[in-house]
């Protein structure tokens, strides 16, 4: 096991594509049962953590960037972002427990790639992008484009994710759902982050596919004027944008009962204030 | 899973300087040491207890930077430069609340709730957004069912003027 710790990005890139070296963040995906696992000490690392000008809450007239050392902490107590993007801070308060929030990043949330990740639905909701780059440039890639497959990304060896963009919109209703087995430490069942701005809805899902995706069937239903007369009514559309499956968590019926449910009164509640 | 002593150094070591509880220390690691790892074996600071070794439990808590954090999950080489607390840090006498509220019985969890605590004793401003039982929510205890945790740290909260 080597380990390289860059000072600077440029270095950090350059060690990317030189090295097949695993980018290190906060650690918390990553060193889990960490002396057990006998294959990640055989592997090579390259430090993020050092790379302060990756630490970094910037505002612009028209987005807020987050560099991608930012953890869910950070936005707990960052009241600009809380009042901007309420749903980023429902979301990182939901992520573990302190001891998590301090050390977890956004930017590791999304290349873990988890399908019941709490940080992906928030920043997908909100129509966020992921900054990449690689000695050769930058790229960016809407987050709701940027999974193919379970675990499968937009995200080639010698890139490392450098930012997330949150475009700055004005949103009438937004709300974040995490069912979990209880609140705190506990890892979604059935998630959801769902905007609108007052003419349509974006929904994005989490723990129901093999990604964390948005919901387009789902958001015509909703959008389309029709009222819903029961939870029952969302189950079509549910079926058709999302494949649940049974694992330890929960079984796929319970996810598209609970999802068809949770949405419903989510809904409700929100076309009554 | 806990080691008996620090693994045998077959890697090339990463020599690291940090503050561990206001002294500077210097150390040659092994790359895959977790500061609970280095804690533990190769600064004698065992406090600092293993629980889950992912995360959960909490019994784990350090402060870094003053933020407390799971040692069971941090590589050691990443604390380059930082501000390390341990329980053994903590004078029992600023904590003796806990043991007159029942905030302790095996004591297994102890050392990371008291970090905890500690912190939200010292910013008690965490308290106008965040209730206590969430400040504490990634302590694990298995014996004492919370409320003469959150009573201790109510308690020394309500002496110090909160
Ligand atoms: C007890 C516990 C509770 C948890 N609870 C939750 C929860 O409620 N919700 C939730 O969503 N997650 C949860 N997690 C998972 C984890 O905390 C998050 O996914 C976190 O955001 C990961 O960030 P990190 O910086 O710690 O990632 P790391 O562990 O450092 O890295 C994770 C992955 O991302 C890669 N990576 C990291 N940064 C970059 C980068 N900039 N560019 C390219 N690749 C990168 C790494 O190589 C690795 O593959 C929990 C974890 C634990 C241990
Ligand atoms: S041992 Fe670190 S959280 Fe349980
Ligand atoms: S006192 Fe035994 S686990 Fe808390």
């Amino acid at each position: 096991m080597t380990v390289f710790m860059p000072t600077t990005l440029t270095e950090a890139l350059e060690i990317r594509c030189a090295e097949d070296a695993t980018p290190m963040a906060g650690g918390t995906d990553l060193l889990v049962h960490w002396p057990e696992q006998l294959e990640r000490h055989d592997r090579d690392y390259l430090d993020l953590w050092g790379l302060d000008e990756l630490r970094r809450i910037e505002w612009s007239d028209d987005m807020l960037e987050l560099g991608a050392l930012t953890t869910y902490w950070d936005v707990v107590t960052d009241a600009r972002v809380g009042a901007a993007f309420p749903l980023l801070v429902d979301a990182a308060r939901q992520v573990g427990a302190v001891q998590i929030q301090a050390r977890g990043t956004w930017a590791g949330n999304i290349a873990n790639g988890s399908p019941a990740a709490d940080g992906v639905p928030v920043l997908m909701a909100y129509g966020g992008t992921v900054v990449v780059a690689s000695s050769e440039g930058h790229r960016e890639v809407p987050l709701e484009r940027f999974y193919s497959g379970y675990k499968e990304m937009d995200l080639t060896p010698d890139e490392l994710i450098v930012a997330i963009r949150i475009p700055r919109r004005t949103y009438r209703h937004q709300r974040f759902i995490k069912v979990g087995l209880r609140r705190a430490q506990a890892i979604a069942k059935v998630g959801a982050a769902m905007v609108s701005n007052g003419s349509g809805w974006r929904v994005v899902a989490s723990s129901v596919a093999p990604t964390i995706r948005r919901c387009p069937t789902i958001e015509a239903r909703i959008s389309n004027g029709q009222p819903l007369g029961s939870p029952d009514d969302l189950l079509p559309a549910i079926r058709t944008d999302v494949s649940p499956i049974d694992d330890l968590r929960s079984t796929a019926a319970y996810r598209e009962q609970v999802m068809s449910r949770v949405l419903y009164y989510a809904i409700e509640e929100m076309n009554h204030r | 899973m806990v080691a008996d002593s620090v693994p045998p150094m077959n890697r090339s070591p990463i020599d690291v300087a940090f503050t561990l509880n206001g002294l500077e220390v210097a150390i040659s690691i092994d790359p895959a040491e977790r500061l609970l790892d280095t804690l533990r074996y190769r600064l004698g600071m065992t406090g600092t207890k293993e629980g889950c070794g992912e995360g959960e439990c909490g019994a784990c808590t350090v402060h870094v930077d003053g933020i407390p954090v799971n040692s069971c999950l941090i590589p050691t080489y990443q604390m380059r430069g930082t501000r390390v607390r341990t329980v053994e840090s903590i004078d029992p006498a600023d904590v003796s609340a806990l043991l007159g509220s029942g905030a302790t019985q095996c004591g297994a969890c102890t050392p990371g709730v008291v970090m905890t605590a500690v912190w939200v004793w010292e910013h008690p401003e965490l308290l106008e957004s965040h209730t206590l039982r969430q400040l504490m929510a990634g302590n694990l205890c298995r014996c004492t069912g919370y409320d003469g945790i959150i009573a201790g740290v109510g308690q020394t909260l309500e002496e110090n003027g909160r």
